[in-house]
């Protein structure tokens, strides 16, 4: 353990101790670790057995890009800057539901911070409930497979959208599945002065139901099937996109996972995988994923 | 230096000499005021080491106070009704975490009905969240309580968030002379915040973690003590404030008149008006005398108990209500007093949602409760005869 490590209860397999330790690793530790609660909070920050070797502060669910906005105010109030960069650690239920005012306000006033959202696309420490960034088709807790419905309708919110409305300099999506993508994007992103935004999918073997061997390779059939783009924006604009060689249909990443086993046996299945293709196809379009075979 | 100001600038005023690091608000009335001029001040270049930070809600700046708070920054905010009440649980939550946060509530009615005007519910329903809390009578009784909160606050012994609670639009919005402070006389009286505990990449601490049932009780029992010991602290930070102003506030308590058969007990302004109503009376040979409860939380039970035990009849007035049963201040001073006082006590609601007290108002009350003409028990005063239609 350097800066985060010995200690953490996650599930063997978890994404976001992956995640974690590859942050905290490219910023040398000089970072003030703001964490709303979640299972990233649960596994890390039980008293006495903290595994955060940073400054570390857990306030409440919803509020966390506020309370990393205090501390950068903080420090440069009292003129300690110098000492290390905010970042927020934050699951997807906190960043697109319940905190996104919240956050909001804080990409409006452009703080200087760099905040983290660890996507695994559901509220996965209470047991796999539905949050805004549940793709359409899965099976959670709250839109579970029945009779008549095929799990969650309706789609995955674009907090990447969302967070270049902001205006703020830099707007990235990463995965788990791409470590040195991560690692790349937060050293890029700390170079700019004001808020940062990096989503990162991240997978979770009890919610997702996959095996912990499978993380990295699930992580990167999202990717590869264009369900998951890798994208970069600077100051509004798109500055980089990971291409696909041979995109892959979306079924090649659902059959995996059993979040989406009922897609192949239920009467709406077709239909749900079916919007599913549809969103990674949309997505090869809008961000030109597709290697073209003269391209390298 | 005396001046003619609102009560608004009052409370900035003083804030500004105290230091702060972080300021974060979200206006709202009759607090905005307040701040609109540090605002202004923090424009104009004089809060010196300070960020000012509009929020995008009550809920935003409370939670930037818990983070800067956190990282070693002395703060301030301001609110109150929906503000406070929005701020709730970050409140709850700075409390637990040991925050020295100091705050001003500006006491508005809770919705619904929607009313911007004064009563107590909106601190009240906080009460239980570990937060100290002093109402004032005046505005220079507010200028002065924030160096003393921020001491209070600070104190190793206590690092609990303070309330300052001022009534709004009586206080708030009226002109009075106060005699304002200089720079020189805080810094006498309020060293620089050095922190117990912050955050720094020097030597990494962890706050807010979790606790499981084996070790969550000791957190709470510890917040339990740290008030206890606050009651102390606080009897000496007024004390030195008292010789440091040349203006002694009183403790816990002020009592007019102790030794009177007929106590009057109330918070915030209407102590001013009771004052002038208490003299009067007693210039027609009634025995009474009014007791001002200054610290909410900690509850002053000793002090109760000591200045009530020969009482009587002592009458509550509260500026606001537990439904389903009666005026919270009621509530804690019966429990206070159980076994150490006989007196009857005659508890009422009063002036919700900023319904006028007026002189004869208030005369009248205490005379029919003289005169035998109320029972004890709990009733709302005040307020139109109506008939309720059940639908």
């Amino acid at each position: 353990m350097k800066f985060f490590g010995s200690g953490h209860g996650a599930c063997p397999g978890c994404g976001l101790p992956i995640a974690v330790k590859t942050v905290l690793n490219a910023l040398e530790g000089k970072v003030f670790a703001v964490n709303p609660t979640g299972c990233l909070e649960i596994i890390s920050s039980q008293y006495g057995k903290n595994a955060w070797n940073v400054p570390y502060i857990h306030s409440v669910f919803e509020n966390a890009a506020a309370v990393a906005a205090g501390i950068e105010a903080a420090l440069r109030a009292m003129k300690r800057k110098d000492e290390g960069y905010v970042v927020v650690f934050a699951g997807d239920g906190a960043t697109a539901d319940i905190g996104i005012g919240t956050l909001s306000g804080a990409f409006d006033r452009n703080h200087d911070i760099l905040y983290i959202c660890l996507d695994n696309e559901a509220y996965q420490n209470t047991g796999h409930q539905q949050s805004g960034l549940t793709p359409p088709g899965e099976s959670t807790t709250t839109t579970p497979v029945g009779k008549v419905l095929p799990g969650k309708i309706g789609k995955k919110k674009d907090m990447i959208s969302i967070a270049v409305a902001h205006g703020i300099p830099y707007v990235a999506s990463s995965s788990v599945g791409y470590v040195s993508d991560i690692r790349r994007k937060v050293k890029k992103a700390v170079k700019f002065e004001g808020a940062k935004y990096i989503q990162i999918h991240s997978p979770c073997v009890t919610g997702w139901g996959i095996d912990g061997s499978m993380s990295i390779k699930v992580a990167r059939l999202a990717v590869e099937t264009g369900l998951y783009p890798l994208v970069e924006y600077e100051y509004g604009k798109l500055t980089s996109v990971r291409k696909i060689k041979d995109r892959k249909p979306v079924e090649e990443y659902l059959k995996l996972q059993r979040r989406f086993r009922h897609l192949f046996t239920h009467e709406k299945g077709r239909e749900m995988i079916e919007v599913l293709q549809r969103f990674a196809d949309e997505n090869a379009e809008r961000y030109e994923l597709d290697l073209k075979k003269d391209e390298k | 230096m005396r001046k003619v100001v609102r009560g608004f600038y009052s409370v900035a005023h003083s804030v500004k000499l105290c230091r702060p690091n972080v300021i974060c608000a979200y206006p709202i009335t009759p607090q905005t005021e307040i701040v609109e001029n540090l605002a202004a001040m923090y424009a104009n270049g004089e809060l010196g080491d300070c960020e000012y930070i509009t929020a995008e809600s009550e809920f935003g700046a409370a939670s930037m106070l818990v983070g800067a708070s956190a990282a070693g920054a002395r703060v301030f905010t301001a609110t109150c009704s929906q503000g406070l009440i929005l701020m709730s649980e970050v409140l709850f939550n700075a409390a637990g975490m040991r925050l020295p946060i100091v705050l001003v509530n500006t006491n508005r009615a809770l919705s619904a009905p929607l009313s911007i005007w004064n009563d107590h519910q909106d601190s009240i329903a906080i009460r239980d969240a570990g937060i100290m809390q002093l109402y004032v009578e005046n505005n220079q009784e507010a200028h002065d309580a924030i160096p003393q909160a921020y001491k209070v606050a600070e104190n190793r012994k206590v690092l609990l968030p303070f309330m300052v609670c001022m009534d709004g639009y009586k206080l708030t919005h009226a002109y009075e002379p106060i005699d304002l402070l200089d720079q020189e006389t805080v810094d006498s009286f309020l060293p620089p915040y050095e922190p117990a505990a912050y955050m720094t990449t020097k030597k990494p601490l962890a706050f807010g973690c979790y606790a499981p049932p084996h070790i969550y009780m000791e957190f709470r029992v510890a917040m339990q003590q740290a008030m206890e010991r606050a009651k102390n602290v606080m009897l000496d930070v007024f004390k030195e404030w008292a010789e440091v102003s040349g203006r002694d506030w009183g403790g816990h308590i002020a009592v007019d008149f102790p030794d009177s058969k007929i106590l009057v007990v109330a918070m915030g302004s209407v102590v001013g008006l009771l004052r002038k109503v208490v003299e009067e009376l007693r210039n027609e040979g009634l025995s009474v005398g009014l007791v001002k409860i200054r610290t909410f939380r900690p509850f002053p039970v000793e002090e109760l108990r000591e200045a009530l035990k020969d009482a009587e009849k002592v009458i509550v007035l509260d500026r606001s209500v537990s439904f389903g049963y009666e005026g919270p201040v009621s509530i804690e001073l019966k429990s206070a007093i159980y076994g150490h006082s006989s007196a009857e006590i005659y508890s009422y609601a009063v002036g919700l949602g900023g319904r006028d007290m007026p002189k004869d108002f208030l005369e009248k009350l205490i005379r029919d409760v003289a005169e035998g003409r109320e029972r004890p028990g709990f009733a709302f005063k005040g307020h139109q005869e109506f008939e309720e239609v059940i639908p």
